[in-house]
């Protein structure tokens, strides 16, 4: 399984580019494929790009484990899994399928299995970065339980590359459900709140959730027996093509979320109750995930947000005057600055990509 | 290194004005600084690692945790946390000029949801009664420690704990959601959140195993799983350990995730069937245990697939539970390794270390051959599901040099875990028992960036001081070593 391309991407072409923009003071844009350049803020930089470092370095099925430099396409890395019968459990978006393994992680971004299976850093077992030192420096490992040193790759898991440049991954990897089944029921959205949560508590088969226009679809995986068994006592009627369907969630890209922008991203505790905001809305992830299409009152719906424990982010589209991410409490934005400073003490990488360091950056 | 010595000389009138800040606002039995009364805490489950700390204070509140934080931030006196004190890696151990802040005061059960399946904690609740307080609703907390009876979840949080379950429901950093953290300057900071996300760097991942030197946590909100209807195991004895590798791997390439994967060679299964009856057979090289769980025919399902694999690989014996009772049964013997272990030798030291599950036959029969070279019993139980090896070397401390053969026969199996790509601690942590082998698994740049994280979290350098990332002339003391010994090979083991 381990392929041998040429390593175009090579560690001290990279290397070489940090030590010129330390130097020169300049900045640089982390750049897979391109595939996420919506998402987070914008700043000045040179674009690198790290697709050339591909390939898998390790995979053996039956470790559940698979090694991959960070430029391989999510697309490769899914179809060498598929083969072996496993998947990546979070069910990461694919964007069109152009988007790298790396990209995937430094953003940090899960599909819909992602509350009943667990979020993309919830797989990741180690990896290898490059800092903006330019040293090379290796965290966790290829094992399933390693608690030598901080959890660092965790760390660098959705910090949208502000901490390092992502080398070599590895990821834990899970057998593909034999079955899976999607029945939907036609409710109200207080109703689907308190369903998606009860169900979740009773019914391990849960695979996916979503609410619009007032349907429910539940997805149920697993052994024949064990989705047959769900089935029975849900009841509800058979979504078709269901496949393509939780695709388009996973990737944003039906109707709802296309049929206007902005279109905002609402984390929140799954039993929060509706936010009644007058704009077409989409739940997901058993009740913890809230989409928005549409113009709101950003400072208004934060604060509500913020309240209810949870956090919402300009996903996509959105006026530039607004922050895409939720600006921090102080305490928490001074650890960011000073972690920031273990691994990018120059502010060379993303500038103003990620979270509120983006007016601490363009100070810089 | 084992038995190292932890004491500093104690500043009598810091600690006379230490005592009286801390009186000013927390009840007198709160503040132990007696001999006797600070005996109790002088170690962890690691006790060949032990010292008096200065004193010993008991908060019983988030608030007063903050106080006191503040207050030996201002005077300069290291902190030291403690849950159950059932760490194996000396963690907890005492620092003799510092403060031993004990948890376990903090033991309430601040909120179960069950609708939204989550318990908000104290610290200081132990691990299993957090199960027992969600079971009316049918619901349970995953990661269960060995010493689940004992153990807290502020320790478990502290050591990223695992348990035999790991492989399919994950360590404690899968299973928490949000942790409120006392920072050493007495400022409390909310980390993740009741939802799946939250914005900023994931900071609390970074906590879990942090071992206590970042930040002090005060509240942990856990995610409860549904509990399973059914669950069932098989036992298989198998003639060599290849074979039970075999079957193992096989069960995992088959598309199974079990709920436990547990094997024992020849060595610990004689052990426990002495001491527990669980049915063993005892000519036996290898017991492997196999649970499946979930919904009943699911289950049933499964254990068919599992048994044919096992009977394919050469099973001389297949015992599967037919009832709750039955399943206890077999897992007694497992469960019962450790003491068993203790009944056979005066004492013994458990070692935790990972490799990637397709080299443990060739491991173990490495270790077999250690066991020879350095005059030591070894029995191994092993989570092998998720590759974490537990060595278990019978010595006598009582007898001149057995502290240390057994000592140098701990390292040499955490050095081959490093060689075939595996890890020096899978779920014990660090501690003060593997400062050396830290050394060999990271590089200096590496040790230097988790000393920077440290310096980020706690800029004084209070907390737990000296456990957990070893010292970058430490590490050059241990090189120097090895090079006298001409045993260079540890040096720079790659982890990939």
């Amino acid at each position: 399984m381990c392929a041998e391309t040429p390593l175009l991407g090579a560690d001290s072409e990279l290397r070489a580019v940090i030590r010129t923009a330390t130097e020169r003071q300049t900045k640089l844009c982390l750049r897979g494929s391109g595939s996420k350049d919506f998402y987070g803020g914008t700043g000045p930089g040179l674009a690198v790009d790290l697709s050339h470092y591909r390939g898998i370095i390790d995979y053996a099925p039956e470790e559940l484990v698979i090694v991959v430099r960070a430029g391989t396409p999510l697309a490769e890395v899914e179809a060498v899994l598929s083969e072996a019968g496993q998947m990546l459990p979070f069910e990461p978006p694919q964007y069109g399928g152009g988007g790298t393994i790396g990209g995937c992680i430094a953003a940090g971004l899960s599909g819909p299995r992602r509350p009943y299976a667990g979020a993309s850093r919830d797989y990741v077992l180690g990896l290898r970065l490059i800092d903006g030192r330019g040293q090379s420096l290796q965290f966790g490992g290829a094992v399933i339980k390693n608690v030598a040193g901080y959890d660092v790759s965790r760390l660098m898991v959705g910090a949208m590359g502000t901490l390092g440049v992502l080398r070599d991954i590895a990821l834990k990897v899970l057998p593909r459900p034999r079955v899976e089944r999607t029945v939907c029921f036609a409710c109200t959205e207080p109703e689907a709140i308190v369903r998606m949560n009860r169900w979740a508590g009773r019914m391990p088969a849960l695979s996916a959730s979503s609410h619009a226009d007032g349907v429910l679809a539940l997805r149920l995986s697993g052994s024949a027996a064990g989705v047959n068994a769900a089935l029975r006592e849900l009841g509800g009627e058979l979504l078709d093509d269901a496949e393509s369907y939780w695709r388009s969630l996973r990737d944003q890209h039906n109707y709802f979320f296309t049929q206007a922008e902005p279109l905002w991203r609402v984390s929140l505790p799954p039993t929060a109750p509706p936010l009644k905001i007058p704009l077409p809305l989409m739940i997901e992830w058993g009740g913890a995930l809230r989409w928005l299409v549409g113009d709101l009152d950003y400072a208004a719906v934060q604060a509500r947000v913020r309240g209810l424990g949870g956090h919402i982010t300009a996903f996509r589209g959105a006026p530039r005057n607004i922050p895409v991410f939720q600006p921090l409490p102080p305490a928490l934005e001074q650890l960011h600055t000073r972690i920031r400073d273990v691994f990018d003490p120059h502010r060379i990488f993303n500038p103003g990509r990620f979270c509120s360091q983006q007016e601490s950056d363009h100070q810089r | 290194m084992l038995g190292l010595n932890q004491d500093a000389v104690i500043n009598p009138a810091q600690r006379r004005r230490l005592v009286r800040a801390l009186r000013a606002f927390l009840p007198e039995a709160a503040v132990l600084h007696t001999e006797e009364t600070l005996k109790p805490y002088e170690c962890d489950g690691l006790t060949v690692f032990r010292a008096l700390p200065m004193l010993v204070v008991r908060p019983t509140t988030e608030s007063d945790v903050c106080r006191v934080l503040a207050i030996c931030a201002e005077i300069g006196v290291p902190v030291v946390a403690r849950g159950a004190g059932t760490g194996l890696s000396g963690g907890a151990t005492p620092i003799g000029n510092g403060v031993l802040m004990s948890l376990a005061a903090l033991n309430r059960i601040i909120a179960i949801d069950p609708l939204a399946r989550t318990a908000t904690v104290e610290p200081g609740v132990t691990n299993l009664a957090i199960s027992q307080a969600v079971a009316s609703h049918r619901l349970y907390y995953a990661p269960d420690p060995s010493s689940q009876i004992a153990c807290s979840i502020g320790g478990n949080v502290a050591e990223n704990s695992g348990g035999v379950h790991c492989l399919k429901y994950g360590l404690t950093v899968h299973n928490v959601l949000k942790l409120r953290v006392a920072m050493m300057d007495g400022t409390l900071v909310e980390l993740g959140s009741a939802g799946c996300d939250c914005a900023g760097y994931d900071l609390l991942a970074l906590l879990h195993g942090s071992e206590g030197l970042l930040g002090v946590i005060t509240e942990i909100t856990v995610k409860l799983l549904p509990k399973p209807a059914e669950a069932r195991v098989v036992m298989a004895a198998f003639d060599t350990i290849s074979a039970a590798a075999r079957a193992v791997a096989r069960i995992i390439a088959s598309g199974i995730v079990p709920a436990g994967l547990e094997l024992m060679d020849h060595a610990a299964t004689n052990a426990v069937e002495a001491f527990a009856h669980a049915g063993y057979p005892l000519d036996a090289q290898a017991i492997l245990l196999c649970e499946s769980d979930g919904a009943s025919d699911e289950v049933d399902d499964e254990i068919e697939c599992i048994c044919a694999i096992l009977a394919d690989c050469g099973a001389s014996t297949l015992r599967v539970s037919s009832g709750a009772e039955e399943r206890l049964q077999l897992w007694a013997g497992r469960k019962a390794a450790f003491p068993a272990i203790g009944k056979l030798s005066p004492d013994y030291y458990c070692v935790d270390g990972t490799i990637p599950r397709r080299h443990v036959a060739d491991v173990l029969q490495r270790i077999a051959a250690l066991s020879q070279h350095f005059g030591l019993r070894c029995a191994n139980v092993f989570h092998a599901g998720d590759g974490n090896l537990h060595p278990l070397i019978m010595f006598d401390a009582a007898l001149s040099d057995e502290v240390e053969r057994a000592e140098a026969f701990g390292n040499a199996i955490l050095m081959l875990c490093l060689e075939v790509g595996g890890s020096i601690t899978g779920e014990h942590g660090v501690g003060l028992e593997k400062l050396d082998a830290m050394c060999a698994q990271f590089e200096s740049a590496e040790l230097a960036s988790f000393h920077a994280l440290k310096h980020a979290f706690d800029p004084l350098g209070l907390l737990n001081p000296g456990k957990a990332v070893p010292l970058l002339h430490r590490c050059g003391e241990v090189a120097a070593r090895q090079r006298q010994r001409r045993n260079p090979q540890h040096t720079n083991l790659p982890v990939f």
